[in-house]
């Protein structure tokens, strides 16, 4: 008998829900921390991001209407399906970043973690964000947080995983949508991170992932009148300062963090409003 | 085969049902091969103006006001209000009580004030209640008349009624032009659409128009492909120029494209106008709108900053 032929995983995008190729049928080699050769990953055009946006925009009145504990719930569950998983990110951290096994499953535990506790804000980042204000008349004064709606986000080429779940996790657990580039250099966790988002009961379109060129796609996120928020923490000096003159113009929510970001530092809340809007009601006291 | 003059069942039969068949396999193919046509940059850039000059602007709802009228009729004479080089549209179309509104917008800006008559959409009633709702449109100021043909007569093969039904509204129309509506989607062959289009075109009408845009399936692009297949034979054989609308189910850029090339490469370039080519849409005229913003600015633009309708 002839010897069993091994099947390859092909890299697609993520984009509503489905994974498709790149629209341009481009690919690119992607290689681990030593040179060698690992998969070949789907190198997305500026159509594809054109194709994410409208995903997202279309996912984005379900999402940011969903109660916060169901927002939260989605979010433990995409922490439950990628524990399940642990050994498969393990091994694909490893090579990307060339750590080694101990040090790449405490990299996997950490992004879990972070996924829980971004899951337990969903239903506080309200009292934080919300406030009673006194006004001088016979009015209740409410402000609540918002989403603010579709968001763009550059992933940090630096920790795939990590780094990827601590970028996507504040943005959506808010009722944001989001399209993320994926790091240049090791993508082919972020479509591992896909498929467990596939199948974790959240919406398709929520979360779009694309992988390829970052100083090719970004420009295009940033300059759509349609995505009403930027996140830059992956983009270098040059890039993000292009992004922020395209941003400028239909007046995106653009967070730019200054210098090297410690993803095992404590997150703050920071990146979660970074996306929020304030909505203000007044409402008549007595009636 | 000769054209028949006298109107009885027996000769349109005959006639219509000697009328080649259509290859339904070879027309779907022939639509699906002519949609992947690559319409690019400056091609596109044209495509984009002409198909929003054929764009007949369509309210058709129980609920249509007149604010949502004139607001519509508005948007028709200045697609992008920020934007004075976007041509026209080539008419409204509304419902024949609110052909008086949308006449007072549109003025003498050159949009055509379409309305559906005939007990739109179903077309079940008497000729008398057809010719007086045409009349009742025609007087309040519309410019063409979109009338519903009789599907059950037809389906059931009394081809005269339906024939005289399109004559008589077609006196009752005077000077308005007549678009022909079909419903396509209730006449369940090709071969019955291709019936339908000589019918409609021997009994008089100035255009033929796939639905009402309440059925699906609506304008699909095989059955415009055959009815633009009708308007060239008719005109090869009887020197009269017939106009073609599909209706219903366009929405987007790519498909009005696809509208244009499938026009261009069956019945010929001399349809390529808004005189006689329309396209009967609402939503397509934002998404027309937004791909002619992306390639001015070199942005993707969004639905945000275009008027909800």
């Amino acid at each position: 008998m002839s010897e069993r032929l091994s099947v390859r995983k092909t890299y697609k995008l993520y984009i509503g829900g489905a994974f498709p190729r790149s629209e341009s049928g481009r690919s690119y080699v992607v290689t681990g921390a030593k040179g060698e050769f690992l998969a070949n990953a789907s190198k997305a055009s500026r159509k594809d991001v054109r194709d994410a946006v409208t995903a997202a925009r279309k996912a984005f009145p379900g999402w940011s209407s969903a109660t916060a504990y169901n927002r939260g719930q989605i979010l433990y569950r995409i922490a439950e399906m990628l524990e399940g998983r642990r050994a498969q990110f393990v091994s694909e951290v490893a090579e990307a970043d060339g750590v080694s096994g101990k040090k790449a499953g405490e990299l996997v535990d950490a992004a879990v973690d972070r996924l829980v506790w971004y899951a337990g804000w969903s239903d506080k980042i309200s009292s934080l964000r919300g406030s009673a204000n006194p006004v001088a008349g016979p009015y209740f004064n409410l402000s609540t947080p918002e989403p603010t709606g579709v968001v763009g986000v550059v992933a940090p080429p630096m920790g795939p995983l990590f780094g990827l779940v601590s970028v996507i996790a504040p943005v959506i657990v808010t009722g944001n949508t989001c399209v993320v580039i994926a790091s240049e250099r090791a993508p082919l966790p972020s479509i591992t991170l896909a498929e467990v988002l596939a199948t974790s009961d959240l919406p398709g379109g929520v979360v779009n992932i694309l992988t390829g060129s970052a100083g090719e796609m970004a420009p295009w996120l940033a300059g759509h009148m349609d995505v009403n928020g930027l996140d830059l923490t992956g983009a270098d000096a040059e890039l993000a300062q292009k992004c922020e003159e395209l941003a400028a113009e239909n007046l995106k929510r653009v967070l730019r963090p200054n210098g090297k970001t410690d993803w095992a530092a404590d997150p703050g809340t920071g990146r979660m409003t970074a996306f929020l809007e304030t909505k203000t009601v007044w409402h008549p006291i007595g009636i | 085969m000769s054209i028949p003059t006298a109107s009885s069942n027996a000769s349109l039969r005959a006639f219509l049902h000697g009328l080649p068949g259509v290859d339904r396999v070879g027309a779907d193919a022939r639509a699906a091969g002519l949609g992947t046509r690559s319409i690019k940059t400056t091609a596109k850039r044209q495509a984009i103006d002409m198909a929003i000059s054929m764009v007949d602007l369509t309210t058709l709802e129980g609920a249509d006001t007149r604010g949502k009228v004139r607001a519509m009729c508005a948007k028709a004479v200045h697609p992008d209000p920020t934007d004075p080089t976007v041509p026209r549209v080539a008419a409204v179309c509304v419902y024949p009580d609110l052909v008086a509104e949308a006449r007072d917008v549109v003025g003498s800006s050159g949009v055509k004030v379409a309305s559906v008559a005939t007990a739109f959409p179903s077309g079940r009633s008497s000729l008398e209640v057809k010719v007086a709702d045409t009349a009742m449109a025609v007087a309040a100021g519309a410019d063409e008349i979109d009338m519903v043909i009789d599907r059950g007569a037809f389906l059931s093969g009394d081809y005269v009624k339906v024939f005289e039904e399109i004559q008589a509204i077609k006196e009752a129309c005077g000077e308005a032009h007549l678009k022909v509506i079909l419903e396509t989607g209730e006449l369940a062959t090709y071969d019955n659409v291709r019936r339908a289009s000589w019918l409609a075109m021997l009994a008089g009408g100035d255009f033929i128009k796939t639905s009402t845009g309440k059925v699906q399936p609506a304008a699909t692009l095989p059955v415009t492909l055959v009815m633009l297949e009708a308007v060239r034979d008719f005109r090869d054989r009887e020197g009269r120029m017939v106009g073609v609308k599909p209706a219903g189910g366009i929405r987007t850029t790519k498909d009005a494209i696809k509208m244009l090339v499938l026009v261009n490469e069956t019945a010929g370039p001399d349809w390529l106008d808004p005189d006689w080519f329309r396209l009967g849409a609402s939503s397509v005229l934002n998404d027309l709108l937004m791909q002619r913003q992306k390639l001015t600015t070199g942005r993707y633009a969004g639905p945000d900053y275009f008027t909800l309708d």
